[in-house]
């Protein structure tokens, strides 16, 4: 079953960091990531940019409204996700807490997917 | 992150909002600091054990107006509020009713303590100061050495930069929109001014200066999310995280000034740049331009071109003539003027320039272009005398090296409009 990782975290937390802070906290991630990937277990995987860089389009309405900024003003904000096979829930569970140790704070959410597409783009 | 290492960033996070909301209720900046001060000592003792609030800057709001209104009854003699261990108990409740009392006041309390330390009558250094230390939290010592002096004295003009705006009487009733406007307008042109003091023209200055850009960019980012409509708010984060992201490529390896020409493109921070194209993308939406904006625009011409040879300077010359437009003055003259030179030669640019003289007198870079020119018309004597002269008003020697490398770059670069070569 695949997985939706889903990093939720105050941004403005994340954006303090310092660039050793940021820097070592990648080279953890990436330790966690190269194990998955040699596992064959690794699917796409996102940072996004802060959400003052998003554009929302509300489309309960037509024609649709362009708003700026995030679909919604939370506490924590998404900043990213990992797509991951994962045999059952505990490993899902046991996957992201290996992440979490890599990367404390905030919250990961996990989630099943239910269908995922590869999509077109170059590597 | 450890644990503390976490608490601290959440504390500085929340501490503008936490302090904007303290002061509107206590009306008094020393109460307000007094009153946050007290809330982190008791958030640094209570979260590692109850684990962090959800919303920290409400728990820190909550607890420094009970503690301070708690100092004031225990004089009175009358009966204690609940204390915080009781309060995070009932955290979630708790931090509604805060909600409840701040969410509408937010953006107005941030707004209002940023403006505060924008008020007229202090110099910009002393404006620049006061939002470092009571917005960002930095310490005197910290901002001592960002602004390369004394502790002592730059404890003496916050100290009456302080006196100053508390005398001054800044309404705490909710700003109309014309108002709350002119706010952020003063407030945006600080928080730039903030930058631009990180801006430096040496490495080693730079390094000590770092702290004021990277504030800067966190109060952009806070101005953004209070504002996430406003399209100068988006150019002026833009503009300065476009400038922002050439800072790993400035400096050569001996600490000198590196030119933009001249600058090894693959060390510019791809993230900061990706982020300031995003937001200029977005400003452009509006369709409402502003200097902000239009200066973003120019930095995101330089930030896409691949290497010096792709920058589109014709597009570069509409824009300057836009922001002559906009924000009318020489200096922005000057700098059209090196995009005419290269788009339609150092004659036209020569003549672009000649009647700034009045005015730009005085500016080393003025005699440096002007000069450069010049050289490129194959007017050697008065070229050498506007070198001369540029070199005798730079500022720094930083200052003065950059500009004779400047006049050396300019020099052998061809005029692909035209004009007589060297």
């Amino acid at each position: 079953m695949l997985y939706a990782i889903l990093c939720y975290h105050h941004e403005d937390v994340v954006q303090s960091w310092s660039k050793e802070k940021h820097d070592r906290t990648m080279a953890n991630l990436t330790r966690v990531t190269d194990k998955l990937t040699k596992q064959g277990r690794l699917g796409p995987v996102a940072r996004l940019l802060p959400t003052t860089a998003a554009t929302t389009l509300r489309k309960d309405q037509d024609p649709p409204l362009v708003v700026d900024g995030p679909f919604a003003e939370t506490k924590e904000q998404l900043l990213g996700f990992f797509i991951v096979d994962c045999a059952s829930l505990d490993e899902a569970i046991e996957t992201s807490r290996e992440l979490a140790r890599a990367n404390m704070g905030g919250s990961y959410e996990i989630r099943p997917v239910a269908q995922l597409d590869a999509g077109g783009l170059p590597a | 992150m450890t644990e503390l290492a976490w608490i601290d960033a959440a504390l500085t996070s929340a501490r503008p909002q936490a302090i904007g909301a303290l002061l509107r209720y206590f009306r008094d900046l020393d109460i307000a600091e007094e009153a946050y001060q007290d809330a982190c000592l008791r958030a640094l003792k209570n979260w590692p054990q109850q684990g962090p609030p959800r919303d920290p800057a409400a728990w820190l709001i909550m607890v420094g107006r009970n503690v301070a209104l708690d100092g004031v009854r225990r004089r009175a003699r009358q009966v204690a509020l609940p204390d915080e261990e009781t309060l995070s108990d009932t955290e979630d409740a708790e931090a509604a009713a805060a909600e409840r009392l701040d969410d509408s006041h937010y953006r107005d309390d941030i707004l209002r303590l940023l403006f505060i330390c924008c008020h007229p009558d202090l110099p910009a250094v002393q404006q620049i100061a006061l939002a470092l230390r009571i917005v960002c939290g930095l310490s005197v010592v910290q901002i001592a050495r960002a602004f390369l002096v004394g502790e002592a004295a730059m404890e003496q003009r916050i100290t009456r930069a302080k006196a100053r705006v508390a005398k001054a009487a800044v309404p705490f009733e909710a700003p109309g929109a014309p108002e709350r406007a002119e706010r952020l307008a003063a407030v945006a042109a600080m928080v730039y001014l903030l930058f631009n003091e990180g801006y430096s023209a040496s490495q080693r200055e730079a390094e000590a200066r770092a702290p004021l850009a990277i504030e800067a960019i966190r109060l952009v980012r806070l101005l953004l999310r209070l504002f996430p409509a406003e399209p100068e708010i988006m150019g002026l984060a833009a503009l300065m995280l476009l400038q922002e992201a050439r800072t790993p490529a400035r400096f050569d390896p001996e600490g000198g000034i590196v030119l933009l020409e001249d600058q090894d493109r693959s060390r510019w921070d791809r993230s900061a740049i990706n982020e300031g194209l995003a937001l200029i993308d977005k400003a452009m939406r509006h369709k409402r331009p502003g200097p902000y904006q239009v200066q973003a625009a120019i930095a995101a011409l330089h930030a896409r071109a691949a290497t010096p040879g792709d920058t589109d300077w014709g597009q570069i010359d509409l824009l300057y003539a836009n922001l002559e437009r906009l924000q009318p003055s020489p200096v922005v003259t000057l700098n059209r003027a090196v995009a005419v030179s290269k788009v339609r030669g150092p004659d036209q640019a020569l003549a672009m320039v000649e009647p700034l003289a009045g005015r730009l007198a005085g500016y080393f870079y003025f005699h440096g272009l002007k000069g450069a020119l010049l050289d490129r018309l194959g007017r050697a004597e008065e070229a050498r005398e506007c070198f001369a002269r540029a070199i005798a008003l730079a500022n720094t020697p930083a200052e003065a090296a950059h500009i004779r490398q400047h006049l050396d770059r300019l020099s052998c670069s061809p005029a692909p409009g035209g004009g007589k070569e060297k």
